[in-house]
């Protein structure tokens, strides 16, 4: 374990009672937070000092707390996920801050993701694109042996890469045209590289781009922010496969 | 004392015929629903893990009208999503001598004997088809440069079945399932209801005054509303109850709510005290933490886990002094290759968790707390090369130093047991059906398969065989009968009366304003159930207990202080809802621990124990599942004991040392 030791920090948070109303940061003390603590914990023993003082918590969304399951969201100090190369919200810590710092918390912020409170957001359009063809058509029951099936460990391997997406939502974040394109390319990739994706892939490129542009979210300009603030490390080639795979399509028609 | 009753073996509705055709003798003679009434047939699953989500997916292909809910924002955030290891399959595809017989005893045996053997050989039998399923739906699973698909092996096992898919297997299971589940909305089968928190089920009494589950209650996270919805039959796979320690490696939000909801409708309670602890989790760093990060099980595959041979050792690594890899290979203690040679450093959780516990309470913990041992990769980095180690477990050697800050490269990681999964729950038959008409439940929300202890990777198994392969074919079989049944009206008194009844909870709640956070009340909680309904449980450490969980309850409604509204978006109503109900979960699991008499899987009595400190069973007397029937508010839950029989297996005191 790295030597503890103890800072006093000043979190400027954006607080906001719902999504018509109007929101303002605030800033509030918290001190003697521990250098192991999580900014999870840290942020608890905020909402634990306002509950005291009888004052309504900072809502946020977090769940795991291990970095998988993409609920935690938050815009810390001018970056997705906070001050860390591929991280979770959930797993940036305190030792990264200094003493007497103001770190600025902010909700995703993207037409794509209204503020529902605080800094929490409504990220339901990214179920909705993968509503529109992020799958196999395939019923339960009628699979063949697996090993039916040969992959290459290659592409295996990449599929795998592309399937790390945790839907997060720190790509449309970060990017200055409010984009989902590696959201969406990531899933279109892992199933192109795929056999059992292939039959359909045409029709998913279409669909899920198609379902992508009508939620309002931007359009890709190559400035990779995505790629850098990606807390899975998902690359922006996927996007190119994404383009390759959408283009195939359309000239199929 | 609790009043005890024998169970009737016939409510268990296991099928006739010889272990190996119960499943498929099931199959053939069930009621089937014909696709015309399929439609008129609505079905309402809680929860969107591996058992929800898999079942809402494929009782939608099926044509079944489904309504799903995820207390996350999404259904693809569910819990199961964190499991890394694997998943277990009988394949053979390593031609190591797996077959579906093993596996079928492997877990039987795991489960120290008191799993129901026709559940967990359909279990087995199925396992075979959740691979297949799962790689057609494109789960990218590991592969060999052949192209075929790759095993590595888990505790509790000789062989190699567990299919993986990095140290994100949970994820792309999930993200499967999900698929799949996406793919049925889109059809408009399923709907999808986010950001929903089940608070009550709704029984309805039929023609024939059987009461039936209609319906459930459910909170609104966002607007904070109560809603109602109906259905033919209610499905409950909402996980387990872990987080009653408050320290867990479970997610913040799960949470044992539908469990006790529906205990207190009827459905029984089975062996609350069976928790898994996992050996492998990084240790409790100070009093403000949240939760506690498993390492994967997988990593015992590679790693050796030690602790120093001489105290002295011990002492300077708790002072700092040293680190552990300055402590010469003579000098360090590998006490699971030691007590069990056989299966060394893959021993089952419950016993690597217990050897773990032994070494630190003697002292020979290494680091600051004295809580923790060392999971040790030099030798494989040695014999393998850092990249195939950083192949096999990058992403877990990446978040232990996120959270750590150290490199386990270069020094041993440390790792301390803690609260993983819960093996007791919802009492189900064979069919998954509880102890109420209508109303199901799966995964880790119920108790079948695992006994008293879990093997590594059977909880993704469980999951999905509970969800694709059990439920389709089970729920069909009852609803058969309901076609006749017209859909329900959420305005009939049934409904009112159970909105009515939690309006009348929570208002009570926000009415408390005392002057505790939830959260420090719970944290409390957490201390009593590690300390008393922990590792190492004895006879009046329990009574200890219970009387502390008692003391709690009053606390919480005396004391607690929930901010805000009750009718809008309150994060910590909903926690303090939550945590009533862990409560009463706390009080079943002492109750359940103190009734048995006896060491099996994760429930250690200290009082039985053998010379060598090995778990002491008592099959004469406990072979049994225990289900606690709630009696009604401030009485004493009455057991049931579902006797269990086993015909197929020779019951045996497990052995991993020879």
């Amino acid at each position: 374990m790295g030597k503890e030791s103890f800072l006093n920090v000043n979190v400027k948070v954006w607080r906001q009672r719902g999504p018509k109303e109007k929101g303002e940061f605030k800033t509030y003390r918290v001190e003697h937070v521990s250098t192991e603590m999580s900014f999870f914990e840290m942020m608890d023993t905020l909402n634990e000092q306002l509950i005291n003082k009888h004052e309504e918590p900072i809502v946020f969304d977090h769940d795991c707390r291990e970095g998988i399951c993409g609920t935690c969201s938050l815009y810390i100090n001018g970056r997705p996920h906070g001050i860390d190369d591929a991280i979770t919200t959930c797993q940036l810590h305190m030792r990264k801050f200094k003493n007497e710092e103001t770190i600025t918390v902010e909700p995703w912020r993207s037409a794509g993701f209204p503020v529902i409170r605080d800094l929490m957001v409504d990220r339901s359009a990214f179920d909705k694109i993968q509503q529109a063809g992020g799958y196999t058509s395939i019923n339960c029951g009628a699979a063949q042996d697996a090993n039916a099936i040969l992959i290459s460990k290659v592409d295996a391997d990449e599929a795998m890469d592309s399937a790390s997406c945790i839907g997060c939502g720190a790509c449309v974040a970060a990017c200055k045209n409010g984009s989902a394109m590696l959201f969406v390319s990531a899933k279109v990739s892992q199933f192109a590289l795929l056999p059992q994706g292939k039959v359909e892939a045409a029709r998913r490129a279409k669909a899920m781009v198609a379902r992508m542009d009508e939620l309002g979210f931007g359009n890709c300009t190559n400035t990779r922010a995505c790629e850098m603030e990606c807390p899975k490390s998902v690359k922006i080639s996927n996007i190119a496969r994404l383009n390759r795979e959408f283009i195939k399509a359309k000239l199929a028609d | 004392m609790a009043i005890e009753h024998i169970m009737d073996p016939a409510l268990s509705r296991i099928p006739e015929g010889k272990l190996a055709d119960k499943w498929t003798n099931y199959k053939a003679h069930q009621k089937l629903v014909n696709p015309a009434n399929k439609r008129k047939l609505d079905i309402i699953v809680v929860g969107s893990g591996l058992a929800g989500g898999a079942a809402a997916a494929t009782l939608g292909e099926m044509g079944f009208k489904v309504k799903c809910f995820c207390i996350q924002d999404s259904p693809r955030r569910a819990h199961s999503i964190a499991a890394q290891g694997g998943i277990n399959a009988a394949k053979n595809y390593q031609n190591d001598g797996d077959s579906v017989y093993r596996l079928f005893y492997d877990t039987i045996k795991g489960g120290d004997y008191r799993a129901r053997e026709a559940n967990v050989y359909r279990l087995a039998e199925v396992s075979n088809n959740i691979i297949d399923q799962c790689v057609a739906q494109g789960v990218p699973f590991a592969r060999e440069y052949g192209g075929t698909l790759a095993n590595r092996s888990f505790g509790g096992a000789q062989v190699s079945r567990t299919f993986y898919a990095k140290g994100q297997t949970g994820q792309q299971l999930l993200l499967g399932a999900y698929s799949s589940l996406n793919r049925q909305i889109e059809k408009g089968n399923v709907t999808m209801y986010a950001r929903r928190e089940m608070l009550d089920v709704v029984l309805i009494k039929d023609k024939e005054g059987v009461e039936r589950a209609r319906g459930i209650i459910c909170r609104n996270l966002v607007t904070g509303e109560l809603e109602r919805y109906s259905a033919h039959a209610v499905i409950v796979a909402t996980g387990g109850y872990g987080n009653a320690y408050f320290l867990s490696t479970n997610a913040m939000s799960c949470n044992g709510g539908a469990a006790i909801q529906i205990y207190h409708k009827g459905a029984m309670f089975a062996n609350p005290c069976y928790a898994q602890i996992h050996p492998t989790c990084i240790p409790v760093h100070g009093d403000i933490q949240s939760k506690l990060t498993l390492m994967s099980e997988s990593l015992r595959n590679d790693g050796r886990i030690w602790v120093p041979k001489k105290l002295e050792d011990a002492k300077r690594l708790q002072r700092g002094e040293i680190r552990g890899h300055q402590i010469p290979e003579e000098d360090r203690d590998y006490y699971l290759e030691r007590r069990y040679p056989a299966f060394g450093n893959l021993v089952p959780r419950d016993v690597a968790s217990r050897a773990a516990k032994e070494r630190c309470d003697k002292g020979y913990g290494v680091n600051g707390t004295g809580l923790a041992v060392f999971l040790d990769f030099s030798d494989a980095i040695k014999r393998l090369g850092k990249d195939v180690v950083a192949d096999k477990y990058g992403n877990l050697f990446q978040m232990y130093q996120k959270i750590t800050d150290d490199n386990p490269y270069e020094t041993p990681m440390m790792i301390y047991p803690a609260i993983h999964y819960t093996m007791g729950g919802i009492w189900v038959d064979y069919e998954l059906m509880t102890s109420v008409k209508g109303l199901f439940c799966a995964g880790e929300a119920n108790f079948s398969d695992h006994g008293a202890n879990r093997l590594g990777a059977s909880a993704l198994m469980q999951g999905l065989a509970d969800g694709y392969f059990v439920l389709p074919y089970t729920l069909q079989n009852y609803l058969a009968d309901q076609i006749q049944v017209p859909r329900f009206s959420t305005d009939l008194p049934e409904f009112k009366e159970a909105e009515d009844a939690i309006k009348a909870k929570i208002q009570k709640i926000m009415a408390v304003q005392g002057s505790r956070t939830v959260d420090s009340i719970h944290k409390e909680l957490g201390h009593i159930m590690w300390e008393h309904v922990g590792m190492g449980r004895t006879k009046a450490g329990l009574e200890e207990g219970l009387k502390k969980l008692g003391e709690i309850r009053k606390t919480f409604w005396k004391e607690v202080y929930v901010p805000g509204e009750a009718n809008t978006l309150n994060t910590e109503l909903d926690k303090a809802i939550r945590l009533l109900d862990f409560i009463e979960i706390g009080e079943l699991m002492a109750r359940d621990a103190l009734h048995r008499e006896e060491s099996c899987g994760g429930h250690f009595r200290e009082e039985h124990q053998t010379e060598e400190g090995e778990a002491k069973r008592d099959d004469k007397n406990f072979m049994y599942v225990g289900c606690w029937k709630y009696m009604g508010e401030g009485k004493e839950p009455e057991l049931y004991k579902e006797m269990l029989d086993y015909q197929e297996i020779k019951v045996q005191t497990r052995n991993y040392k020879s």
